[in-house]
């Protein structure tokens, strides 16, 4: 290409920007310190050679390595979105209003496990696992109270489901329905990864074929009817909660999200009409410098795969949009009130790193589900670097540092060392079969523990700094009743509901299942019968059997 | 006698945490023990029967979700139903403190809690199995 110089670029970028704020404003006209000096959207050198410009560029631009938008924080905080869920669908709707009261601006729904796994309330596999780590939602009826009073064209909703998500996403569109919200006004997003749950996090059902093929179904009927609805979330989270390095967190998460591209391609949908609403999930530890630098390396790893391997045109298509949490394997039961200093420098670096939205963990994760006190501190945590630091007032004020950009390149590399010896082995899925990254994940998880307990990774409060007497803050407890008035809920459904429009529901459901067409109608129908997850999950494994673990 | 020191690591439940149990199982292995890591989601009667099946000396039982209260004294029974309480039965996980004296009265002879060392664990089980085989 004829070369234009930075000035011209950086013109170009300023013009490109103004026009923009005519549409989209940003929060304030003036930015300045508390001392009064002004502080501009973007810093840059005075001039960059085109490596430079290739390797960083400018915000809102190929390859985003300093984010996805020219004016980032400055026009929008990133989506305060607090992870939450236990017990029955009211109590969890009791949270959701409180934290939504609280200045919380998207719902972030936990299902329990046997939700996520596909089994009813009253399966013998459920026991002692309903209501536990998330609300239990068996049928419609469960999801309009879950739901109830929250108007579902103006909160989004993210949801925190895999194998079943399909299942959960119906529920959704239905309870959509019945508030007068057609499916193209909903946002959201469904995490929908079933890589990651063979990988690290264990909530797999279906072997990964058919599983694949549940997530391109989802891919395409969301392109026509729920255009607005993130349809995956590509989680490193996990994997790194399970003992990654952050290089690894980058390179399977990646992995992954091109397996999710060529699958739907091989089901014939075209890059640019599905790629726009991948979205990613990533976690923040504390290593401060390595965090930051890992979503910077992300996003432009990403942007150039989508580019170069895929040919996407779609700008959407090239920008890693993502979620993060900060770690909960951070955290430590000993001294819990010093978490909340650990979430706030892994929230800062998430931040800093150019997040989309923020899950920030609670002091006492290690010990139990927070307690209400708890989740309003790491909500109010998000609010004073949102509202009391400045940090949004210049678009990635890290952007440029000798040390940042050296540690982003390294990790680009890293990662891309890691994803070509995974396309070697034949891509992400047969990785996954052949139980490569979870062998990765269980070495660097073995050299972590022998750190600390050597010493050379300091955890305060656990192998230095100890107090001699800890005191166990008040703990959140599930209520057990809760477990069997929703055993009882559910079976009473059972008798009032129509069985034979059930039952052809799940019979047409599992025919399509055999054959190849896109199952989401069906599984719409089955939802809309009020059939239970766990009797679709079941219909399901008839058809595509059940995951064996390696 | 001086076969080396049997474990199984069980994961009851449903949850898929199972970094802890494979740094555990890990662990006892390079302390010198044998280790049977179940895999994910095995429910109490399978626990049990793999224990007895297995021969082991020691249960491992690792669960983060919460369910230890309910899943735990059922391993506890079904191993006294079946005649196999001889063996020692360790547990961890997001445990908090305020339930470790009901789970130590079902039979439970030690719950670490996080951040304890692996060490700390080998030398408990090495202890604890040596106790038991003085007192048969």
């Amino acid at each position: 290409m004829a070369e234009k110089s930075f000035s011209e670029l950086y013109k170009e970028w300023e013009e490109k920007t103004r026009e923009l704020l005519k549409k989209y404003p940003e929060q304030r006209d003036r930015f300045e310190t508390l001392s009064g000096i002004p502080v501009k959207r973007l810093y840059t050198p005075p001039t960059m050679t085109s490596a430079e410009l290739e390797k960083i560029g400018f915000p809102g631009e190929y390859p985003y390595t300093r984010g996805i938008r020219p004016t980032m924080y400055r026009s929008r905080h990133w989506t305060m979105r607090q992870y939450a869920g236990f017990g029955s669908a009211d109590e969890t709707n009791r949270r959701f209003r409180y934290l939504l009261e609280q200045g919380q601006t998207g719902l972030s729904v936990a299902f329990d496990l046997p939700t996520q796994i596909g089994y009813d309330s009253d399966d013998p596999m459920a026991q002692g696992e309903v209501g536990k780590v998330g609300v239990a939602i068996d049928s419609l009826e469960d999801m309009e109270r879950l739901l109830a009073g929250i108007p579902l064209d103006k909160v989004s909703t993210s949801m925190t489901i895999n194998a079943p998500a399909s299942i959960l996403l119906a529920m959704y569109i239905a309870v959509g329905e019945k508030q007068g919200v057609p499916p193209e006004k909903l946002t959201g997003t469904i995490q929908n990864d079933i890589l990651k749950e063979y990988i690290a996090r264990g909530t797999y059902i279906f072997p990964p074929q058919p599983s694949m093929r549940l997530i391109t179904d989802i891919f395409a009927y969301c392109a026509e009817k729920v255009p607005k609805w993130n349809t995956i979330s590509i989680s490193g989270y996990h994997i790194r909660e399970a003992g990654s390095t952050a290089v690894q967190e980058v390179a399977f998460t990646l992995a992954d999200g091109i397996a999710y591209v060529e699958a739907a391609r091989k089901a014939g949908l075209d890059v640019d009409r599905f790629a726009p609403r991948l979205s990613f999930f990533f976690n923040a530890h504390n290593h401060f410098f390595e965090e930051v630098a890992k979503f910077r390396a992300a996003r432009r790893l990403w942007a150039r795969i989508m580019k170069e391997r895929f040919g996407a045109k779609d700008p959407r298509s090239l920008q890693l949009r993502f979620h993060t949490q900060t770690g909960g394997s951070t955290l430590t039961a000993q001294q819990p009130d010093n978490n909340i200093v650990r979430v706030t420098l892994q929230a800062l670096a998430a931040v800093l790193g150019g997040t989309q939205s923020l899950h920030t963990n609670a002091r006492d994760e290690a010990l139990a589900l927070p307690t209400e006190e708890s989740a309003r501190i790491a909500l109010r945590t998000q609010q004073i670097l949102a509202f009391e630091s400045g940090i949004t007032y210049t678009v990635d004020p890290l952007g440029g540092s000798y040390f940042v950009e050296s540690l982003t390149d390294d990790m680009e590399a890293k990662a891309l060392e890691y994803i070509e010896r995974i396309d070697e082995m034949g891509g992400a899925v047969a990785a996954v079969e052949q139980g490569f990254m979870q062998r990765e994940i269980h070495q660097a998880a073995l050299e972590t523990q022998r750190r600390i307990e050597t010493g050379e990774e300091v955890v305060v409060g656990v192998n230095r700094f100890r107090l001699d007497h800890e005191k166990e803050p008040q703990l959140y407890k599930v209520d057990p009743a809760l477990a069997r008035e929703q055993v009882a809920r559910l079976q009473a459904l059972r008798q009032k509901r129509d069985s034979q429009q059930v039952e052809y529901a799940l019979t047409e459901l599992k025919q399509r299942a055999a054959g190849s067409d896109n199952l989401m109608p069906a599984i719409v129908d089955a939802v809309k019968a009020y059939a239970t997850v766990g009797e679709i999950c079941h219909a399901l494994r008839e058809v595509f059997g059940e995951y064996q673990a390696v | 006698m001086n076969r080396p020191i049997r474990v199984l690591v069980a994961k009851p439940g449903l949850d898929g945490h199972d970094r802890g149990a494979l740094v555990i199982a890990q662990s006892l292995r390079d302390a010198g023990m044998e280790v049977i890591y179940t895999g994910l989601r095995q429910s109490p009667a399978q626990i049990v029967a793999t224990a007895i099946q297995e021969d082991v000396d020691v249960i491992g039982l690792s669960c983060l979700s919460g369910a230890h209260n309910e899943l735990f004294p059922e391993v506890m029974r079904l191993l006294k139903e079946e005649g196999a309480d001889d063996i020692l039965v360790v547990a961890g996980g997001v445990i908090p403190q305020n339930d470790i004296p009901f789970l130590e009265q079902q039979g439970i002879a030690k719950v670490f809690t996080p951040g304890t060392s692996t060490k700390e664990t080998a030398e408990f089980v090495r202890k604890a199995v040596k106790e038991r085989k003085r007192s048969r």
